[in-house]
């Protein structure tokens, strides 16, 4: 089994849309879509949810208000500023019951959080696994720990050979979560500025846990010198440019018609450099050997 | 006044909204533009600082001192974030894990365990003429923003104006940012996708109970589904940039909005007004 992850640092840069390009052109595979606080590659797959499960983590610490001694060791421990007027505060709270083990009358309780959802679904691309964090919740780095390994799990269920990971944006817990262990990561970036930046903000990430990487510039033409840029960059680090995808109006447009761009459009300026990328790869995952 | 920018979906323009709103608002009071975008800070590169200093943000982790340890397992037993583990009578602290509740050297019952600072990252203040400016900036391999955002939120300056930047999405990084704004715009674009995340932001910014509304980036492509969205559910659109290819050139090399296209400036400050006037009827029928 093989696992590519989609990332990109910055957002909206076209992950989901690589990837949804990916989903039609790749055979026999797992879909997973690791931007779990903000994910939108359903929209593109149209899945038919064939299991909802509960996805419970963390605690939060309760007061029992008829307990408290309102002695205040609790407000004193705790280091998240959760706990005003004997009250916790849920979204402030940590969960790391620091309170509950000190309080001397017993009276915090830790309350086990339902942390979000997460799903398994059939799309005519093959099976997606896929999740919504709660509202304001925690630990999206466990659910999408949780979302690989069952994306995982299918695969050798299945007997399919590759899973496609979407990344989310960023370079903090979600995203580590999203790329430890993965055998690739494919970089969508845009030749903007803040593009060029936060893609080597995690092209560092990848070599930090050793991910080879590979660069798909996306819009390459609304900065020329920012792709030149982009370019010399990857060839400083050794790293394979392997597409540069313009901008059209068209990708949106396949957006707004819920289909993955080489469906919608068989435009060679687009589709060649996405299958470019996807065939790159798959390169990737034979120089890694088995 | 405290206005936090947010935006559920990635690359919608919450920076090009911030600095903007930043650079137009400094002739009119004393200005603090806070990026808390730990993970991927660009304000800097619009905001150009002439030069700027860091302190670095550290969370106390534990440190064992082995001579008094018993190796008897509390430590590991309290610990919720499996950051502390005993194995074969030594203690194995996981730096990356621990999110500084500071319960295991508490309640160490041989006063064996002291905190050691473990940086995460840096605060840094940008030397900017005519407003404060400060960002975050997340060690590359560290996982935990949160206590790197609410550093820099420290900075801000309720008695002037402050911006806040926030990261894209829903989760803690975004709450931190936002959670003590009196106003959160929420930067969307009239897609599929920039619908579907504007609609988990406003979920979010209700559960937070902050006064929200909309600006509508790249108007014209897309739908009007988003439109429709904001209407239904009587959040305010306080402004609509439309696709304009001379935006995407002059911003990707780092010009600011109302640098490159100066007849935006009294927009940004007319919808600055529209949301003083909202926070203010708000503030007073509470």
């Amino acid at each position: 089994m093989r696992e590519v992850v989609v990332l990109s640092g910055k957002g909206g840069t076209g992950k989901t849309s690589v990837v949804g390009a990916f989903a039609a052109l790749a055979n026999q595979k797992v879909l997973s879509d690791c931007d779990v606080d903000a994910a939108d590659l359903h929209l593109l797959l149209s899945p038919t949810v064939k299991e909802e499960h509960e996805f419970w983590s963390g605690q939060s610490a309760v007061i029992d208000r008829a307990e408290c001694i309102e002695c205040g060791q609790c407000v004193e421990v705790c280091r998240f500023d959760a706990i005003h007027d004997f009250v916790v505060d849920p979204i402030g709270c940590e969960g790391c019951a620091f309170c509950s083990r000190i309080c001397p009358v017993n009276a915090i309780k830790m309350k086990d959080n339902m942390a979000g959802h997460w799903f398994i679904s059939e799309t005519r691309f093959g099976p997606l696994v896929h999740a919504k964090l709660g509202i304001a919740q925690e630990n999206s780095g466990k659910l999408v720990a949780l979302v690989r390994q069952k994306a995982k799990e299918i695969a050798e269920q299945q007997g399919l050979q590759i899973t496609i990971n979407d990344g989310p944006p960023g370079i903090g817990c979600a995203v580590i979560s999203a790329l430890s262990g993965a055998h690739l990561a494919c970089i969508v970036t845009e030749p903007s500025f803040s593009g060029i930046h936060d893609m080597e903000r995690v092209l560092s990430v990848c070599r930090h846990f050793n991910t080879p990487a590979v660069v798909c510039i996306n819009k390459f033409d609304v900065n020329e010198e920012g792709t030149q840029q982009i370019e010399r960059y990857c060839e400083g680090e050794g790293i394979d440019v392997v597409a540069k995808i313009p901008f059209d109006i068209k990708v949106t447009e396949a957006q707004v018609q819920g289909v993955p761009l080489v469906e919608y459009t068989d435009d060679a300026r687009l589709v060649e450099p996405i299958e470019a990328a996807w065939k790159a790869v798959l390169r990737g995952f034979d120089s890694i050997g088995s | 006044m405290i206005i936090s920018v947010a935006s559920g979906k990635g690359g919608t323009g919450k920076t090009l909204i911030a600095t903007s709103l930043a650079l137009a608002l400094k002739d009119k009071g004393a200005v603090t533009l806070l990026d808390c975008d730990a993970e991927e800070p660009n304000d800097h590169i619009y905001i150009k600082p002439e030069s700027s200093s860091s302190e670095p943000v550290s969370i106390p982790v534990p440190s064992v001192d082995e001579a008094k340890c018993t190796g008897c397992g509390v430590c590991s037993d309290v610990c919720v974030f499996n950051a502390i583990a005993v194995v074969a009578g030594k203690v194995l602290v996981f730096n990356e894990l621990c999110h500084g509740c500071g319960a295991c050297a508490y309640l160490c019952p041989a006063g064996a365990i002291s905190e050691v600072p473990h940086e995460l990252g840096v605060l840094e203040e940008g030397k900017v003429e005519g407003m404060r400016f400060f960002d975050g900036v997340l060690t590359i391999g560290q996982p935990m923003a949160p206590p790197i955002i609410r550093e820099v939120r420290k900075k801000s300056d309720g008695d002037g104006i402050t911006i806040i930047d926030a990261s894209p999405g829903t989760s803690c990084p975004v709450v931190e940012a936002v959670r003590e704004s009196d106003f959160c715009l929420l930067v969307t674009e009239p897609t599929p996708f920039g619908l579907n995340d504007l609609r988990l932001a406003v979920e979010t910014v209700r559960a937070l109970g902050l006064a929200h509304g909309v600006i509508i980036n790249r108007a014209g492509v897309g739908d009007d589904r988003t439109e429709e969205f904001c209407r239904g559910e009587g959040i305010p659109i306080l402004m609509t940039i439309p696709l304009d290819e001379r935006i995407a050139r002059t911003y990707s090399r780092g010009t600011p909005l109302i640098e490159a296209l100066p007849e935006y400036r009294p927009q940004f400050l007319e919808m600055y007004d529209r949301i003083r006037e909202m926070v203010n009827e708000r503030s007073s029928s509470t």
